[in-house]
């Protein structure tokens, strides 16, 4: 490896001795076409002519506080997703990969790479839990219409960290004709730093945008974290201002309860899925299962960059929770005319509660996706009451 | 002499068989007695996993008994006594722990109390010769011995590292993919051949090793021995004799050395 894959403590390059040299093929295309003027342009005009890029900054007219939304949702796919497949796309194209794998938990990480596959002629194979095949049959339909085929991983909890394990196994077997398109920024080296590198442009165009609209930077930057790919994106490019950056982790039913995905907030540090970083796990370490209304914020571990801006104290990780992330979604709804993904209204509740605390302060949003995936859920859980009238009051005062 | 030496010295040359089982699959007490089976059927080494709930380098029959393990209740702890006590009752036979790196981090002295317990090998599917310094050194103190994997892709400056690293044998795998018995292995001499040249510890060839036209082959291409697992833990889920079978390919080390 040319670049040691660390953050830290954390990160590094936990896999099977046979996944080694594809890694190192992998950084080694990554680093290559980082220096290449051409890779960098194609990227661009895909990023531009393809994707929608740039995405719209936007200050909220109705909400309390001063509220900016980087409008991820807006991009083709719907969620910051597609930024960085359409780099590995070109980067397995540039390898002479001709078939693509990838995990996917809701299905927004498998239709971004169904996308890439059906623009860049990959023969697309997309693991996802069985369960998951079952909750999110619209997203398994869009995949299949845009030529992916949808493999249901019926080992473990058939959820979002198993689809994980068995592209693993697929990679190991297949690496020399396919690339694993991994949709977040976890795993071994080189994925951290590469997804990184891919998503860096949400920050970078925020940060324009906002010194544009506010003449200042922000207070603080918000973004969700799952694995962690849109959060380390947006806060890329603010690393060294003196801005706060908060990372908001699925607290689920309550961070004191078991049904949760806050992994830096209430995990220990292991090594899951090829890093070295905070995990989810029982005191044997077996990974135990999360929860979170989201499915894109439910899984055991994170990103290792995250586990590092936590430890030396550069970023903050809260949570939110389900009820909270539900009313946000729907007051972003009723006072913006805008429906986000959930993943997304939970960074959007904790930049609620921030403003209602300090009303002054200039807070940027990663809104990482749109809402029409769930819409269908809120409707159910809305209808049951789970946002609750009194915290609504409160928060919206 | 370290148990591995001593069984390679014994062997003069026959090939070693390994067999593997999944500690605590399907239950303790069925575990310890499929141990003292494999052992009577004629295994020269034990290779024992400890279950994880993530095992990406295995195939299915391997993950389900991991599965199989935890679902009963297995810990950690338990694995340790189920390797103490094959200790107490063989003091030759070499055992072997392969595992992956969040079991070894999560309980602090995993590497000191599997010494204790009486394993002589310690293997972490997910730690590759570039991560497992920390581990070996570790290892080294606690006088427990380090394995390494080589694969057909690992190129001869990885080799070096390993035979830096390792000591007891080296896990050669031989093909591409994870445990299971849905392919058959290579056993590519050349892998052989260049694990020997690079001065890493006696070359064994594991991944599926099924039947005796295996063994033979893996044999041939200058492995000094084999490891059977997901065909073993196969039979365990069918609560077939595992005896008889390991006697079957066992036999094929004995022949084989006659006939060189
Ligand atoms: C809209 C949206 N936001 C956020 C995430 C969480 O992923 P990450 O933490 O990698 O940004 C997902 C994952 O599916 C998503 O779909």
């Amino acid at each position: 490896m040319r670049l040691n894959g660390r953050f830290g403590r954390f990160g590094g390059c936990y896999v099977p001795e046979i996944l080694v040299p594809a890694l190192e093929q992998l950084e080694a295309a990554f680093l290559d076409a980082q220096d290449d003027p051409e890779f960098i342009a194609e990227l661009n005009r895909l990023l531009a002519n393809y994707a929608g890029r740039p995405t719209p900054l936007t200050r909220c007219r109705n909400l309390a506080g001063n509220i900016y939304l980087k409008r991820e949702d807006l991009l083709h796919g719907g969620a910051h997703k597609t930024n960085q497949v359409l780099g590995q796309g070109l980067l397995a194209k540039r390898m002479e990969k001709t078939r693509l794998i990838a995990e996917t938990g809701a299905g927004q990480h498998g239709v971004a790479t169904a996308i890439v596959g059906a623009l860049l002629g990959f023969e697309t194979v997309i693991y996802m839990g069985a369960e998951d095949v079952e909750r999110q049959k619209l997203n398994v339909f869009r995949m299949q219409l845009m030529g992916a085929e949808v493999v249901p991983v019926t080992s473990g909890g058939q959820t979002l960290k198993d689809a994980i394990n068995e592209a693993l196994r697929d990679w190991s077997a297949s690496f020399p004709t396919t690339h694993y398109l991994l949709g977040t920024a976890a795993g071994p080296h080189p994925f951290p730093t590469m997804v990184r590198e891919f998503q860096r442009v949400i920050g970078r165009e925020a940060r324009t945008q906002i010194i544009e609209q506010l003449a200042r930077l922000p207070d603080a930057v918000i973004a969700c974290v799952g694995g962690g790919s849109n959060a380390i994106g947006l806060f890329a490019d603010f690393i060294d201002d003196p801005v706060r950056l908060i990372g908001v982790e699925a607290a689920g039913k309550g961070l004191d309860s078991d049904d949760h995905g806050a992994t830096l907030l209430r995990g220990t540090p292991g090594i899951l899925h090829g890093a070295e970083t905070y995990v989810l796990q029982d005191s044997d370490g077996q990974v135990t299962d999360t929860w979170s209304v989201s499915a894109g914020l439910d899984y055991p571990a994170v990103g290792p960059e995250h586990a590092h801006l936590k430890d030396s104290g550069r970023a903050q990780y809260v949570g939110a929770t389900d009820a909270e992330a539900l009313f946000a979604f729907k007051a972003l709804a009723e006072k913006e005319g805008i429906i986000c993904a959930f993943e997304s209204a939970h960074a959007l509740a904790h930049a609620l509660k921030l403003a209602a605390e300090e009303p002054e302060i200039a807070i940027l949003v990663g809104l990482s996706g749109r809402g029409d995936k769930d819409v269908a859920q809120a409707q159910a859980l809305l209808g049951a009451g789970l946002v609750d009238e009194i915290q609504a009051k409160a928060l919206l005062a | 002499m370290s148990r591995y030496s001593a069984m390679f010295e014994r062997l003069s040359g026959e090939g070693a068989f390994g067999a593997f089982l999944m500690l605590g699959d399907p239950d303790l007490e069925s575990s310890a007695a499929l141990l003292d089976a494999v052992i009577e059927g004629g295994a020269d080494m034990i290779e024992v996993g400890i279950p994880f709930s993530d095992p990406v380098a295995d195939g299915s029959v391997i993950q389900a008994a991991a599965q199989r393990a935890l679902s009963a209740g297995v810990r950690v702890a338990d694995c340790l006594e189920l390797i103490a006590s094959l200790r107490r009752r063989n003091s030759q036979v070499p055992i072997g722990i392969l595992t992956y790196a969040n079991i070894v981090l999560a309980r602090p002295g995993f590497i000191r109390d599997s010494a204790e317990a009486g394993a002589d090998s310690l293997l972490i599917a997910d730690v590759p010769a570039l991560e497992a310094q920390p581990f070996v050194r570790e290892m080294e103190q606690a006088g427990i011995e380090p394995v390494l994997i080589a694969a057909a892709n690992t190129p001869d400056e990885t080799l070096k590292r390993i035979a830096n690293l390792s000591k007891a044998y080296t896990y050669c795998v031989s093909r591409a993919g994870i445990t299971g018995t849905h392919a058959a292995g290579q056993f590519d001499a050349e892998l052989i051949d260049r694990v020997k040249q690079a001065g890493a510890p006696p070359p064994i060839f594991g991944f599926g090793i099924s039947k005796p036209e295996h063994v033979r082959a893996a044999l041939d291409s200058g492995a000094k021995g084999v490891i059977c697992g997901s065909a073993i833990v196969n039979l365990v889920s069918r609560r077939q004799d595992v005896a008889s079978f390991v006697q079957s390919l066992k036999a094929v080390t004995r022949n084989d050395s006659m006939a060189e």
